[in-house]
């Protein structure tokens, strides 16, 4: 696995000074993306997922922001990187795919002229043959008559088209790692299918590895490899797909897969929700961030459990609880399904 | 509840009447010409002739892509807008075209919560001021209006002690809740939601899904559930309505709706949800429909799903097909119906809630056998992303 490691990320801290004091957005995060994998970060809006991400494109630096720890692109650092390195690679070696597509493009310029300006920041090509190029990206991402579209604004586009546009963008440069941030929750289910299918394949033929941000479990089931899930700024767990969905260590795990409606059963009398609200980030949090909210707290979780593998059978599955993993498969049960509590009040 | 008391139910339904009804409802927005003198050069079909009713205590949930007209739809059923065409009657009085002062007494009882709870709350005023507008603009007194803010803030689940708080002092799911209590500020009988829950989290849906429940039983209200998906209506609606293109394409009974799709559009919405389970995500043949929704000025002819459907034959290009009513007051608008049988198909009976444009063909069944048409229980095919398999692609921008 290590060969074919694109990005790792050790120990990434990142805060912000507020007028409430420091927000720590992200506390210690680690991970490893490898050739053509599919990460996904799952957690609720304010777990730090989209700030991890961010921080990888260098979208956070600000004079108030404060870094620690360290993420490597192929040896290259990018969270201390100077801004001009920065440029070098964002863009060319990785790439983002933001949640809502009309905000990220320029509305005063033709979509076609956005990707040509992409691609001719890193390369020294002509601008007809950029256009060629960007032609051919939006016609492989699905968007019919590209040539014509190219020279479309993206008021004309709709919102899956908008999307496929972004899409083409990040890939127009071919970059090893590519960041998809909630990049269907705008779209209709249809749509998010198809674009779900594109990036799929794109990533199977380009053999790049993805990073892909949602709060959405179905995506998740349905597209990642490997799943990080994020809490108050901090790994909780992290393992494969089918670890996460199975053997859930947890509990705020067996929370959210508790709190999904499913189209294909029969919903149940309550949904079960997870009570209470995520902590605020100001400050420091002693011991398990997720102890507030979480029934099964005892007087360990006042001490911050490590990620560690607690599996002897699954090396590669992390998490941070205290609970005895025999102890966990009998208390995750709730009414027939995983859920945090059978039921739980609003 | 009662078991038959379907939002089917005929305009003169015999004992309750419903508590709304839209017969034929029609809303076409203009499009004009860029030049100076303004021409309508054609209309935006958004809502373009949709009947139904719902009676008191029940939830109707709309569901359908983006610009398919819910929106639209539910902004007509609060009359937001007025309809260009058809009639609304809001227990059993017309209420079409109202003008502002008339509407007043309407505005107490029905009420519209908005999707985005960041944009629909006013930045600039206090909580306490946001949930009592409704009350005051309605004559209550200053004194009581703050008595019953309170009241309503603890019944949503939020500190009555942060009346004097801002929005965005507030999470998401909170914002969500304080929209929530404006909305029932005047005691409505009805709330129109607009996607309420889209905006949030999960595990925060779950909770605004739940208090929305306990208001409807203890308060016996009526909903309207507009969502883009199809998960979220289920848990809580009696009768879910398919729209696409301003059309209603199926409305059904919740459960059989997820367990017997008739139409092929509820089909394509039903498998393109990825499920959270994931080896049941792989097993899972999945049929993605290819293309967009088209144009809705100029909306396909014949059934408007024909351009996308893997079953449309040359009727569907034609021939509107009617809403067919199957048994359990299961209504489609399908030439090619999935998952019915030859019999319940001989069985089935034009609905009186089928638009007046559509044609009086209804669907024979023998089209079942026809080649090239996948029979229900054949294995399903993947089509492409693009291009649809007859080569009918979206039509021109």
């Amino acid at each position: 696995m290590m060969d074919g490691q694109l990005l790792a990320v050790e120990d990434l801290e990142v805060s912000f000074a507020t007028e409430d004091g420091l927000v720590r957005a992200v506390s210690g995060v680690s991970f490893t993306v490898s050739r053509g994998e599919v990460v996904a970060i799952v957690g609720e809006s304010g777990s730090g997922k989209s700030v991890t991400v961010m921080t990888l494109m260098g979208l956070t630096r600000s004079p108030n922001s404060r870094f620690a720890g360290s993420a490597r692109l192929r040896g290259q650092d990018l969270v201390d990187a100077p801004e001009q390195a920065l440029e070098a690679v964002r863009g060319k070696e990785i790439a983002m795919i933001f949640q809502d597509p009309i905000s990220s493009l320029s509305p005063v310029q033709r979509v076609g002229a956005q990707i040509v300006e992409q691609i001719r920041a890193h390369e020294k090509v002509s601008k007809a043959a950029a256009l060629d190029r960007a032609v051919e990206l939006m016609s492989r991402v699905g968007i019919p008559n590209a040539r014509e579209r190219a020279r479309a604004y993206p008021h004309e586009f709709s919102g899956g088209m908008r999307q496929r546009v972004m899409i083409a963008m990040a890939l127009s440069l071919s970059p090893s790692v590519l960041i998809a941030d909630e990049p269907t929750t705008a779209l209709d289910v249809t749509i998010q299918a198809q674009i779900l299918d594109e990036i799929r394949q794109l990533s199977a033929e380009s053999d790049a590895g993805v990073i892909f941000v949602t709060h959405d479990l179905g995506v998740v089931a349905d597209i990642a490899d490997r799943v990080l899930v994020m809490y108050a700024g901090r790994l909780v767990e992290q393992g494969t797909v089918d670890e996460i969905f199975y053997d859930p260590q947890h509990p705020y795990t067996w929370g959210l897969l508790g709190s999904v409606t499913r189209v294909d059963r029969d919903p149940p009398r309550r949904l079960p929700a997870i009570p209470g609200q995520p902590p605020s980030l100001v400050g420091t949090l002693e011991g398990c961030p997720f102890r507030a909210r979480c029934p099964h707290a005892f007087d360990r979780c006042r001490e911050l459990p490590p990620l560690a593998p607690r599996l002897p059978e699954a090396p590669g599955h992390l998490d941070r609880c205290w609970l005895e993993p025999s102890v966990k498969r009998v208390r995750r049960q709730a009414g027939g399904r995983i859920g945090l509590t059978e039921g739980a009040a609003s | 509840m009662t078991e038959n008391d379907t939002i089917v139910a005929r305009p003169q339904a015999d004992g309750q009447q419903p508590l709304l009804q839209a017969e034929h409802v029609q809303l076409l927005f203009p499009v004009r010409s860029g030049d100076l003198i303004g021409r309508t050069i054609g209309h935006v079909h958004a809502v373009d002739d949709v009947s139904l009713s719902l009676a008191e205590g029940q939830t109707l949930g709309i569901v359908g892509e983006s610009g398919c007209g819910k929106s639209t739809l539910a902004r007509c059923l609060v009359r937001l807008l007025e309809p260009t065409g058809g009639a609304l009657r809001f227990r059993g009085a017309d209420v079409t075209h109202l003008s502002r002062k008339p509407l007043r007494p309407l505005r107490r009882e029905i009420q519209l919560v908005f999707q985005d709870p960041v944009a629909s709350l006013n930045p600039r005023k206090r909580v306490g001021q946001i949930v009592g507008t409704p009350m005051r603009v309605h004559g209550m007194k200053r004194g009581d209006v703050s008595a019953r803010v309170r009241e309503l803030l603890q019944r949503v689940g939020l500190n009555p002690e942060h009346v004097n708080r801002f929005p965005h002092e507030f999470s998401g799911g909170q914002r969500q809740r304080i929209g929530v209590a404006r909305a029932l500020a005047t005691s409505p009988r009805l709330i129109v939601l607009d996607e309420p829950v889209s905006a949030l989290d999960v595990s925060i849906q779950a909770q605004v899904i739940n208090l929305l429940d306990d208001l409807q039983d203890e308060l016996g209200l009526s909903y309207v559930f507009i969502a883009h998906d199809l998960s979220v209506v289920r848990h809580f609606s009696d009768q879910i309505a398919v729209m696409y293109l301003g059309k209603f394409m199926e409305v059904s009974p919740a459960a059989e709706l997820y367990s017997k799709p008739i139409h092929p559009y509820t089909e394509a919405l039903l498998s393109a949800i990825p499920i959270p389970d994931p080896r049941e995500n792989r097993d899972r043949q999945r049929r993605v429909v290819s293309g967009e929704p088209p144009n809705p000025i100029l909306p396909p002819s014949g059934c408007r799903f024909h351009t996308r459907c893997p079953r449309a034959t040359d009727i569907c290009r034609e021939a509107e097909p009617p809403l067919a009513e199957y048994a359990s007051g299961h209504l489609a608008a399908c030439h090619h119906p999935l998952s019915v049988s030859p019999t319940e198909i001989a069985a089935a009976k034009r609905s009186p809630l089928s638009p007046l444009s559509a044609s009086p063909l209804m669907p024979s069944g023998r089209e079942e056998a026809a080649p090239g048409t996948p029979l229900p229980g054949a294995p399903r095919v993947t089509a492409g992303p693009s291009g649809s398999p007859d080569g009918q692609d979206a039509p021109p921008q």
